[in-house]
């Protein structure tokens, strides 16, 4: 049925490019990396979190810390059964304490994701602020929640779905938007 | 893998699968114990009841924190033993439990079964807690955890159980686990409370205590309830003591790095002798906060999952 | 008014009789086997019955039988058991005295043939009781009892376990020439069991009750009966060496007769699977080998007949847990479908099964029922073996639904029902 093809929106160099422009303006804004912490959603929050801190490091020549966050536990449809989802572990072995939280996803849509995982990192302590950072914003927010950094703002259909491949979990870097 | 089960009633009935699942979602749910804020808001709206028949404050509790780290609105209900045979039948009881809006009953009841009549006749789902002679699914579920988090694997171990086996619902749940997960499992105790035909669920009895323990990986000591002493189980707890009693030349003939484990509370000298009790104290209190993740995991799968197909 | 039912197979094993042909009943017993049929079909004070393709035999006659009246009749009264038997084809039952007064005197035994001859549709026989009470203590009113019209004496469910009392019970009952029909059961050794000791009770972590408890009280019965000269009837043999005993005790001499339920040669343990209350019953269901051993003793004839047990409980009492629900299940209303289950896999023939439940189970208590002899009371049954039947148990003219077999598709379909010449169920 579908005529047209799925399109690619971001290359391996785009992803690449937008990264390095994400880790500047993080830099930039808190004028350094020395409160920062990161943290990643799971599951490509987290791989996204490695490479901004890679890059942080060669920058700055610090390295804050980096945790991954599973927000499975603060879903707001788990009774509602819609799929099952499995439960990874959340690891945070530090202090947000006063810190400046930046919370890495690679899509943000409606918010939820985004409202669960403040709601989770709130649990372990009172961060100083925290800023989101992601790769794609899709549009469609159903929350109030906007990105700080946001790599690249696309319009979608509700029906589109948008798949973001990293080759740390799936071989090859790109970004397409599918047709539902 | 999904979990599709609205119950957790057994161990018997679950696949190496689910088990392995519980185990490794309970992983997930130690983690949250370790946080400064234990909670979690998975739950948040659902009405948990622990509808108990007899008196068990360890395992309650631990529901109960369960329960409560997973944000769960928690009822308590606890009733006399006696109340079982008398007044209000169990299932007016538990209607009445899912009228003020329990989803999730938690049963302890002294008779093997009673969970299995709730799951039958109710819309809520059903996690034993104990029942009778039968089952102790979470506290067999922790063991396995326990075990895993020592050994680093299940498959292949040499389990001991040793004790009253006949009575026990502890040791017919580790049974099963166990051997689902591929241990070799193996009882002992005087043949008086070894129940009938063991051997057919493929478990080796030994009325020898040495002879059993002889390069096990793990053993499971029962704990021996007082009443049974001066009947016709067995003469006396002296003698118990010395026929079944753990003692450290006993445990020698055991696998090196043997690990004594007991659901407590010991009793001291009569089950393990002193030594070894202060050395299986230290997994007892590691079992406390497991027993929580493990119970958090059933709440877990059986709210997020249960009957969705 | 006459009967004559037309061109049905008649089976009565008492006369050894199997053929095609007519039955004429007239002033409630049988008249003849006429070859013609024309004649009363004419007739108009002649009900004709068409039987074509149908099996026509003597009324069933269930030896076992727990009518709960008077004491407990949320569970079952005199009247509708009377309603469950002529729904299941028998004709005649024959009423255990664990009633409440238990039947252990003449009054009680009056009240129970009072109302069963004013509000029961079918014949029936009760039982006295053999010690007050059933308390194993001391002799009932067994001679008054018998007078009274008792036919055997039981203390069904509560076994006397004093040797000596069921010595003299045995000694005394010589006097009315009057089985003690034995419920075999140690009760010590049974303790607190539920169900049958065995993998499946060790699975469930029930306590056990092993055949053991019921070998060794019939062994004590059949020595006691061959000490005694006397009539031992053995209910509900459930286990292997029980059959094993009866058989060779029989070859000996000894004056015994046992009889089987057909949940006992149907069922094993692995029924009481997650807890089912409706395989609850005592003696419980026991291994294969047991149900083998059932079915091998009605082949050869160790176990002379089938006997329901059927005992009624109401649905709040079942639905409780596994220990606070009491044994026992319905089986008047199954027992014809389940019983012509062994002639389908060839265990007996259809005429060793009538037998088992007609003239084989009068003769035990001296009945004269369970034939067609001319003359005798026209207690008749019509049913179709063939005919498919979904068991429901919404459809039971029991009081109670406590049967493990709601929804089994069996064959055996019963069509009429006559008593003493009158038709009591039509289906």
């Amino acid at each position: 049925m579908n005529n047209t093809k799925d399109r690619v929106v971001m290359d391996k160099r785009a992803i690449k490019r937008t990264v390095s422009r994400i880790v500047n303006e993080i830099l930039e804004r808190n004028k350094g990396a020395s409160d920062l912490v990161i943290i990643g959603v799971r599951t490509r929050g987290v791989y996204l979190a490695e490479r901004i801190l890679k890059l942080i490091k060669k920058l700055e020549g610090v390295e804050p810390p980096l945790g991954t966050l599973d927000i499975t536990l603060y879903r707001d449809d788990l009774r509602r059964k819609t799929e099952w989802p499995k439960v990874k572990k959340t690891e945070i072995k530090f202090s947000v304490e006063d810190k400046i939280v930046i919370l890495v996803d690679d899509v943000i849509y409606t918010g939820r994701t985004t409202r669960a995982a403040l709601e989770e990192i709130m649990d372990f302590g009172r961060p100083a602020s925290i800023q989101l950072a992601v790769l794609v914003d899709r549009g469609h927010r159903e929350l109030p929640i906007q990105p700080d950094y946001a790599g690249c703002t696309i319009d979608t259909l509700s029906k589109e779905k948008v798949r973001v491949h990293l080759k740390e979990n799936d071989g090859n870097d790109e970004v397409t938007v599918l047709q539902g | 893998m999904d979990f599709n089960r609205r119950h957790i009633l057994g161990l018997e009935e679950l696949s190496a699968e689910e088990i392995t699942l519980i185990l490794d979602t309970a992983e997930s749910m130690k983690e949250v114990s370790k946080r400064d804020v234990k909670k979690v808001p998975a739950l948040r709206g659902v009405t948990v009841c622990n509808l108990f028949y007899e008196p068990s404050t360890r395992t309650r509790s631990s529901f109960e924190i369960a329960e409560k780290r997973l944000s769960a609105d928690v009822l308590n209900f606890t009733l006399s033993h006696s109340s079982v045979s008398k007044g209000e039948t169990l299932l007016d009881t538990a209607r009445n439990l899912e009228a003020m809006g329990a989803s999730v009953i938690v049963i302890r009841h002294p008779m093997s079964g009673a969970p299995w009549l709730l799951a039958k006749e109710l819309d809520s789902s059903i996690i034993n807690a104990g029942d009778g002679s039968h089952e102790h699914p979470s506290q067999a579920l922790l063991d396995l955890f326990t075990i895993r988090e020592i050994k680093g694997n299940i498959e292949g171990l040499k389990v001991l159980v040793v004790g009253d086996i006949l009575h026990s619902r502890v040791a017919r749940s580790n049974i099963w686990g166990l051997l689902k997960l591929g241990a070799e499992v193996r009882v002992a105790g005087p043949p008086t409370l070894i129940p009938s035909h063991i051997e057919n669920i493929n478990v080796k009895t030994y009325y020898n205590l040495e002879d059993a323990v002889k390069g096990v990986d793990v053993v499971i000591m029962l704990r021996i309830q007082m009443e049974r002493q001066d009947s016709e189980f067995f003469p006396s707890l002296r003698e118990y003591a010395r026929f079944y009693g753990l003692k450290r030349e006993k445990l020698k003939l055991a696998a090196k790095d043997v690990v004594v484990m007991h659901p407590g509370p010991i009793n001291r000298g009569i089950e393990l002798s002193s030594d070894i009790a202060d050395d299986a104290g230290s997994v007892i209190l590691d079992q406390v906060s497991n027993g929580i993740a493990v119970r958090m995991a059933m709440f877990y799968l059986v709210a997020s999952g249960g009957g969705n197909s | 008014m006459s009967i004559l039912i037309k061109g049905g197979r008649i089976i009565d094993p008492s006369q050894d009789i199997d053929k095609v042909t007519n039955v004429l009943i007239e002033d409630g017993t049988i008249k003849s086997f006429p070859r013609s049929a024309t004649k009363y079909e004419k007739d108009r004070k002649t009900q004709v019955i068409n039987a074509r393709g149908k099996i026509v035999s003597p009324g069933f006659v269930d030896i076992h039988v727990h009518l709960r009246e008077p004491g407990f009749e949320h569970k079952e009264t005199i009247k509708t058991g009377c309603d469950s038997a002529a729904a299941g084809g028998f004709t005649t039952i024959v009423c255990m005295p664990n009633t409440n007064p238990v039947n252990d005197n003449a009054s009680v035994t009056e009240y129970i043939l009072l109302k069963a001859r004013t509000e029961g549709k079918v014949n029936v026989f009760p039982i006295g009781a053999i010690t007050k009470g059933e308390k194993g203590e001391s002799l009932a009113q067994i001679g008054e009892m018998y007078e009274a019209g008792c036919v055997g004496v039981s203390d069904d469910g509560m076994p006397v376990m004093n040797s000596k009392v069921m010595r003299h019970a045995m000694e005394y009952v010589k006097a009315f020439d009057i089985p003690v029909i034995s419920h075999a059961e140690d009760k010590n050794l049974s303790g607190s069991g539920v169900m049958n000791e065995g993998e499946m009770s060790t699975r469930l972590g029930l306590e056990g009750i092993p055949c053991a408890s019921e070998d060794v009280m019939v062994s004590r019965d059949i020595n006691v009966a061959e000490l005694t000269g006397a009539h031992l009837h053995i209910c509900h043999v459930s286990s292997e060496a029980s059959v094993r005993l009866i058989r060779a005790a029989k070859k000996r001499g000894v004056r015994v007769t046992a009889e089987v339920t057909p949940h006992h040669f149907t069922l094993t343990d692995k029924a009481v699977d997650s807890y089912d209350t409706n395989a609850k019953m005592n003696p419980p269901l026991r291994g294969e080998a047991d149900m083998k051993a059932c079915i091998e003793g009605l082949k050869d004839g160790t176990l002379d007949v089938i006997a329901t047990d059927h005992a009624p409980h109401s649905e709040d009492e079942k639905k409780v847990e596994f220990n606070l629900a009491p044994f026992g299940i319905v089986g008047l209303e199954t027992a014809l479908p389940l019983s012509l289950k062994l002639v389908e896999d060839k265990v007996l023939t259809l005429n060793q099964v009538i037998s088992k439940l007609t003239d084989a189970p009068s003769a035990i208590l001296k009945l004269n029922r369970g034939t067609l002899k001319k003359g005798a009371p026209a207690d008749v049954v019509i049913f179709d073996p063939k005919k498919k039947v979904k068991i429901d148990r919404e459809t039971f003219h029991s009081k109670s639904k406590n049967t493990p077999f709601h929804g089994w598709e069996l064959k055996g379909e019963i069509n009429y029902t006559i008593v003493n010449g009158k038709v009591v169920y039509s289906a």
